[in-house]
């Protein structure tokens, strides 16, 4: 590279940089016109200027259809990975639309810009093959999400939270770093596919084992995987409900995006396998244990939780287990199945806490026995509850079915002989356990009655929209999952 | 036409759902027209259908062309005769819960969309869309038991529930691992019946994958031992859930074990006909002989019904045309006695006096007090005997008759089974209707209700209904019998050698 094109980088960039721009308004306007409103026509209007942002940004992401890349693999522009962008942006603006009716805190202009900060570290993580990329787009998005978990300032837990999220966030940074050192000691590039040519013919050796697990844990911990998960549950309950949702969702969808590009990309030749009685070392099989003890362990203890939060927590170790599942089967078909399934949970997942978020403000908490009579208080809003949940569980013809189905044929396809189909059958089996504790929030809402006087729950007009936007989504990529899929 | 069942239920689930919570007579008046708009298509759909042999195509769209999934509905003789049974199951069970006070847009609603998944079940000739409309009658199963069910309603309805969850997902492995297999030997990517009934699995893999399948499906047709949500699920539902749960739901197990199980894996259940039969006569029998002993009314009928679903297993384990032909019959007189016997026990009994206890119903007398209930329960008894003339006859007797050549011991010991079951149908209908046990002195303030026109409707239809099956079985079989006689059908895989043994 001779000479900087600035112009060059900002015009592939450009989504990003709408967005950048956009919180420059969001907290500008914040600090000057809105001054004095009222919290909630602060939330209102900062919500519509970064939902117009986002939108603007989507659409020009969407239209374009550019591949370019950018100082040896610093920056890769391609289609693929502009619709991830999308699926991001459309994950903050659901988000954002449901924090609108939050009353947590006053710093509105803060909370928006950072939400939208964290958007742009992950847009970022999404558009590169470099190693050193990764690691700076991965922890820029992850400070953002460290403040958006402390930001309920009238609540211990909130704090506590985010101090556990960050401790845990930092020394999976510090173990991603140390293996992505290894690698470039290796291979001599930060770059992917320089990285699979310099490790292509070297044998297992102890360094590139290292390296491995290293790279594996520090994932662990971004995508809340057994054994590195115990940050999750805390962090999920504690942290303001709508940053809980957007961990769950944007993130997961980034992480999960650039955790297949690294692997397959990356450690080309380091597969090994994870077929039953084909045993042989490299990556898959370590995915393979990571993610059958996330599915069995995750299901297991969601069983036992009585807070819904919690509950979702658990549930989404073990969905993290099954998109591993996608990520360790190495085909193109997986590929696009584990998009396809991580997607459509995160809009999911949105969907879920923004219905916890409502019950929580207007019972005050999230205890499956807060949700008793819903079905009475807010049928519409109970009725959303009913289609994440069922999605969740893998009920169909919602998106989490076929989600399931498209992941699992292609695990199963993906091993010769059928290799991988024990992992499928844990899956599967791990799958009709979820569906208890799903049906145990859903027999409150709509089987019990709720205690004394329960008068019907207002939802605020804004989070009502996105919830039922969200859900006739689920419903719509369960029935016509093409819609979808023809991008991934 | 026949996919305007499927529509026509849920368009009324929506209506249901739009309308004013306190319009009780709209919404039951909504429902019935519903149903009896859905019965009505059924019937005219099976009649105008010119060769029931045949699989006749109703629509085919392509649905997700990546894996093969296509919108396909069809039917075939054996489609038709559950079309028709669930839509009369609708009609009845609708007019058996005329009386539902509580919730009862909701109760409607959840009722409407459990019929349209098993309309939609009986008409999808692509497994994913069976699956999908299979899996969508889990969860109207679930809320009607949990919130307008009696006795451990919960625990009932959770039962149910996971057992039918995990059944499900036992076929979803054998569905995924099959898919993949067929995927190698095709080519392409399918999930349509037709040609996946043509694909010759490898044997081994048959040999494991059979199983998993065909289980699944038969934990919902009550087979032993896996029968154990039936009798809980039946005695804990409300009377309509109880006559869908005995009438047609537990079709639709049998019925994915016969049109998916069997048909994908010939040589698998060749390999294990003679587990199934055995498992199928230790149904017939300990269903029969568990439901002697029972005190709660409803829990004879519960165990009652696990015992005729054994027939069904029995007739399908057989794999000959004779009965095949009883295994489908079986089904529909099942389907219809069932459901009459859980009106009468559920509806005209329970909710009038609200004990199901014999040792209380027999110093009642009903049989003075409500003699149409009395009549109408001798009479449904008579026909889930077998006798001469009602469907459960010709239905049995064919699959003993088919039974027979292939099984003779195991046919001996489920003659014992019908003979308990005279047993305890008739001390049903005693300790229920005709004890002479001294009566209690009648409390006069609150004298039983009298039956209901809407019950009597019902209860009219149903023996009608089982009347005329029984007289003139070829009705039915006129349907049935063809599809497993055309050496084109996609049974022919399984009759080839089955049939001679």
């Amino acid at each position: 590279m001779n000479t900087v094109n600035y112009l060059e980088i900002l015009r592939l960039a450009a989504p990003e940089t709408i967005v950048t721009v956009t919180v420059l308004i969001v907290l500008g306007a914040d600090v000057t016109v809105m001054r004095g409103k009222s919290i909630a026509a602060r939330f209102n209007v900062g919500a519509l200027l970064s939902i117009l942002g986002c939108i603007f940004a989507a659409l020009l992401a969407f239209t374009r259809h550019t591949e370019a890349n950018l100082f040896n693999g610093l920056m890769v522009v391609d289609p693929s990975s502009d619709f991830v962008k999308v699926a991001i942006l459309a994950l903050t603006v659901f988000t954002i639309l449901i924090s609108t009716s939050a009353r947590f805190t006053d710093h509105v202009g803060e909370y928006l810009s950072l939400i939208l900060l964290g958007t742009i570290g992950l847009m970022f993580l999404v558009s590169t093959e470099d190693l050193l990329m990764v690691f700076i787009a991965l922890e820029f998005a992850s400070l953002a999400l460290y403040i958006l978990t402390a930001f309920n300032k009238h609540n211990e837990k909130s704090a506590e939270a985010a101090l556990k999220y960050f401790l845990f966030g930092g020394m999976s940074a510090a173990f991603l770093l140390f293996g992505f050192s290894l690698l470039y000691g290796i291979s001599g590039s930060t770059n992917l596919r320089e990285i699979a040519v310099g490790i292509a013919g070297k044998g297992f050796d102890p360094l590139l084992l290292v390296a491995l697990v290293t790279t594996i844990i520090g994932f662990g911990f971004k995508v809340a995987a057994v054994p590195f998960h115990l940050w999750a549950p805390d962090a999920y309950e504690g942290a303001p409900t709508p940053s809980a949702a957007f961990i769950g969702s944007g993130s997961k969808v980034a992480s999960f995006y650039v955790l297949a590009k690294i692997f397959t990309l990356g450690f080309v030749g380091a597969e090994g396998s994870a077929v039953w009685h084909g045993y042989l070392s490299g990556w898959t099989p370590v995915f393979a244990i990571v993610a059958a003890l996330s599915m069995v362990l995750g299901n297991l203890t969601a069983i036992v939780q009585s807070s819904v939060k919690r509950l979702l927590a658990y549930s989404a170790i073990a969905h993290a287990g099954y998109m591993l599942l996608g990520v360790l089967s190495n085909t193109p078909a997986s590929a696009s199945a584990m998009m396809f399934y991580v997607i459509t949970y995160a809009l999911t997942t949105i969907g879920a806490f923004g219905v916890v978020m409502v019950v929580e403000e207007a019972t005050g908490g999230d205890a499956i026995k807060n949700f008793a009579g819903l079905s009475r208080r807010a049928p519409g809003l109970s009725l959303c509850l009913l289609i994440f949940l069922l999605s969740l569980g893998g009920i169909p013809p919602l998106a989490g079915f076929i989600g399931k189905f498209f992941l699992f044929s292609a695990a199963v396809s993906a091993g010769a002989n059928l290799g991988l189909l024990w992992l499928v059958i844990l899956a599967i089996a791990m799958s009709a356990v979820s569906f208890y504790y799903y049906l145990r929030v859903l027999k409150a809402a709509y089987v019990e009655d709720a205690p004394g006087e329960a008068p019907a729950i207002k939802v605020p007009l804004l989070t009502f929209l996105a919830l039922v936007l969200l859900a006739l989504l689920v419903i719509l990529f369960g029935c016509v999952p093409g819609l979808l899929t023809q991008f991934l | 036409m026949l996919a305007w069942t499927i529509y026509i239920t849920f368009f009324g689930v929506l209506v249901l759902m739009l309308l004013p919570r306190d319009q009780q007579r709209a919404a039951r008046i909504v429902a019935l027209l519903t149903a009896i708009a859905g019965c009505v298509v059924a019937f005219v759909g099976a009649i105008q259908q010119a060769n029931p042999g045949e699989v006749a195509t109703i629509v085919k769209a392509p649905w997700i062309p990546s894996i093969g999934a296509n919108y396909y509905l069809a039917a075939d003789g054996i489609s038709l005769v559950l079309v028709v049974l669930t839509g009369l199951a609708a009609v009845s069970g609708i007019l058996f819960s005329w009386n539902i006070e509580k919730r009862t847009k909701e109760f409607f609603a959840f009722y409407l969309a459990l019929i349209g998944g098993v309309y939609g079940v009986f008409l999808s000739f692509d497994v994913l869309l069976l699956f999908v409309f299979y899996e969508l009658t889990i969860i109207p199963k679930y809320f009607l038991i949990a919130r307008w069910g009696s006795t451990r309603k919960e625990y009932g309805a959770m039962k149910l529930a996971l057992y039918s969850f995990v059944g499900s997902h036992l076929v979803l492995i054998g569905l995924i691992a099959a898919w993949v297999v067929a995927k190698g030997q095709l080519g392409h990517a399918s999930l349509d019946l037709l040609e996946l009934s043509k694909v010759a699995f490898p044997i081994a893999f048959q040999h494991w994958v059979f199983p998993l399948v065909f289980v699944g499906f038969a934990i919902l047709a009550g087979m032993w031992p896996f029968h154990t949500w039936a009798p809980t699920g039946h005695v804990a539902a409300p009377t309509a859930g109880s006559m869908l749960l005995a009438g047609v739901v537990m079709k639709l197990g049998a019925y994915g074990c016969l049109r998916v199980a069997m048909v994908m894996f010939p040589e698998g259940v060749r390999m294990w006909q003679g587990e199934i039969a055995c498992l199928a006569v230790a149904g017939i029998v300990y269903g029969a002989g568990v439901a002697l002993v029972q005190r709660d009314f409803k829990f004879v009928i519960g165990y009652s019904s696990v015992s005729h679903m054994g027939f069904v297993l029995l007739g399908l384990a057989t794999l000959n045309t004779i009965g095949l032909d009883g295994a489908v019959l079986q089904m529909f007189s099942h389907g219809i006695i069932a459901g009459l016997l859980f009106g009468v026990v559920g509806r005209m009994v329970y909710d009038r006096t609200h004990t199901r206890d014999f040792n209380d119903l027999e110093t009642m007398q009903l049989g003075k007090l409500l003699p149409f209930a009395g009549v109408t329960f001798v009479i449904a008894g008579i026909a889930s005997m077998g006798l001469p003339g009602f469907s459960g006859f010709v239905a049995e007797f064919q699959v003993l008759m088919g039974a027979w050549t292939v099984f003779p011991k195991l046919t001996i010991l489920s003659g014992l089974g019908i003979l308990i079951g005279v047993a305890y149908t008739l001390r049903a209908i005693q300790k229920g209707f005709y004890s002479d046990a001294p009566p209690k002195p009648v409390d006069h303030a609150h004298p039983l209700n009298p039956i209901s026109i809407p019950e009597r409707f019902g209860a009219v239809m149903l023996i009608g209904a089982s009347l005329v099956v029984g007289l003139f079985p070829g009705l039915l079989m006129n349907w049935i019998e063809p599809c497993f006689n055309s050496p084109l059908s996609m049974f022919a895989r399984l009759l080839v050698k089955g049939g001679s043994q």
